[in-house]
């Protein structure tokens, strides 16, 4: 990606970093319940500079909202979000991106969607987003109405989206929930060289072999808690937590 | 019956001739509900927009206002304009009654309860999908409600198509604040209504047949927006 953003618009990211990064990350007590059940039941997490974070669970564990509550599309009931010490709210989201399970795509080209967050960000460049568009291999579709693609084609077209607002945190909402091995390896590649441009992603998944080939630590959720923080090296082979163990054997964990 | 079949043969005739009095009453008509449309559509699309993106106390009290004056009685807003409009009321020193004027201020109150009900339910359908990636996005409002109006064109272009069908069509208003003055404030439904009591079945029919056909070509027209938004994957 260095070659793809300016070097400007690489030096001014790598300032706003030096100057306040928005890790390390802190959470503590974090609570939030709806219908009378606590889905989010109380999470304390750390979490440190780089790399990719994967989060796991089954269904229902609360890892979705976990990563909404930090990007701060909900407000917390309980609890502490701070990113390097900041409150997560308006000012940390702007320097975060999001991309959903169901890439949410406007009606109109592939090139006016990145477009429309450049613009957002305030740095309109055809170059910059052609070059964006060229990296995932979406370049000759430019022109395209971007509901047109396929499946595979739009989740990139969501990544692009993301990385064009530079973020320096991404959260990764199970992107390859749906896609094809091909689309699904595209994806992760992107991930890739995301994280070594320094982003720290935050990735939620089912996909065991995805965890392996990403992961940097994992965070296992069970019942809106962290059942445990291990880094990947460990977790695979000798998971702490008996929730996660039988995930990982195989087991249905409720 | 002869009867019957010579008022549609003369009808008919009267269309292809297309005589001056008769594109007079037909241009009026179009001029009178466009201009409603036109101002139907600054009035109610950011009311739509309105209601569709913000959440305040008493919004659901103003949807079904906004939702139960859409079947406002055409005769009832004549009524009303009227009465705001005669030398005896509040707007009378405006001179506005009995002119076009008059009558494009009828329409236009009629109609934009429906463009603002209408094109507030397509904008909130489309808010429902953009809403949580807009504010990962923080995308600010104003942004958000242009990025809504451009997305939803083709839904809007419809909302603003059932609108014209509505206000051509509608009779009891114009009659009553334009007085079906010939060459004046002479539209085609005011023009039906007083051909056929005076027994001019033909020029009657031919004014009908002109207004079916623009209600058939105004359906085509949504009916092929609709398909183009298909086709270029924008629905």
């Amino acid at each position: 990606m260095p070659d793809i953003l300016s070097a400007t618009a690489a030096g001014q990211q790598t300032d706003a970093r030096a100057a306040s990064s928005l890790l390390p990350l802190a959470v503590t007590g974090l609570a939030w319940s709806a219908g009378g059940q606590r889905l989010v039941d109380g999470i304390d997490l750390a979490l440190g500079d780089g790399g990719v974070t994967v989060i796991m669970g089954p269904n229902g564990a609360g890892k979705s909202l976990l990563i909404r509550l930090l990007h701060g599309l909900l407000e917390p009931q309980a609890g502490q979000i701070a990113w390097n010490g900041q409150q997560a709210g308006e000012a940390t989201r702007a320097r975060q991106a999001m991309v959903f399970q169901k890439p949410v795509l406007l009606r109109r080209s592939v090139a006016a969607n990145v477009d429309f967050v450049l613009r957002l960000k305030g740095r309109v460049d055809a170059a910059v987003r052609d070059g964006l568009l060229e990296k995932a291999g979406l370049l000759a579709k430019a022109r395209q109405p971007a509901r047109a693609l396929s499946g595979g084609e739009q989740q990139r077209l969501a990544m692009v989206r993301a990385l064009a607002c530079q973020p320096e945190v991404l959260f990764l909402d199970e992107p390859t929930a749906s896609l094809d091995p091909a689309s699904t390896q595209a994806i992760e590649e992107m991930v890739r060289d995301a994280r070594k441009d320094g982003v720290k992603i935050l990735l939620v998944t089912h996909d065991m072999g995805q965890a392996r080939r990403l992961a940097h630590d994992v965070v296992f959720i069970h019942r809106g808690r962290v059942a445990e923080h291990t880094p990947a090296a460990d977790f695979f082979d000798t998971p702490a937590s008996s929730p996660a163990r039988d995930y990982l054997a195989g087991k249905i964990v409720l | 019956m002869q009867d019957f079949a010579e008022a549609f043969r003369l009808a008919f005739q009267l269309v292809w001739q297309m005589d001056d009095e008769l594109a007079a009453i037909i241009g009026l008509s179009l001029r009178v509900s466009l201009t409603a449309v036109a101002i139907s559509a600054l009035i109610g699309l950011p009311l739509g927009a309105a209601l569709a993106t913000m959440r305040f106390r008493g919004r659901g009290a103003v949807l079904v206002l906004v939702n139960a004056l859409m079947g406002l009685p055409p005769v009832v807003v004549g009524l009303l304009v009227y009465m705001m409009l005669s030398n005896a009321g509040p707007l009378g020193f405006l001179q506005f009654l009995y002119t076009p004027t008059a009558m494009i201020i009828a329409q236009a109150i009629l109609i934009t309860p429906i463009v603002t009900a209408l094109s507030r339910q397509v904008l909130e359908d489309l808010n429902s999908e953009y809403a949580e990636q807009f504010a990962s996005l923080s995308v600010p409002w104003s942004a958000r409600i242009q990025a809504l109006v451009v997305d939803g064109r083709y839904g809007l272009l419809t909302v603003l198509l059932a609108g014209f069908g509505r206000a051509v069509a509608e009779v009891g208003a114009v009659i009553i604040v334009g007085g079906n003055i010939a060459h004046l404030t002479r539209v085609m439904t005011t023009a039906i209504a007083l051909e056929t009591s005076k027994g001019d079945l033909a020029l009657a029919l031919a004014l009908g047949i002109v207004l079916l056909s623009i209600a058939l070509a105004v359906n085509a027209a949504v009916m092929s927006l609709r398909l183009t938004a298909e086709r270029t994957a924008h629905a």
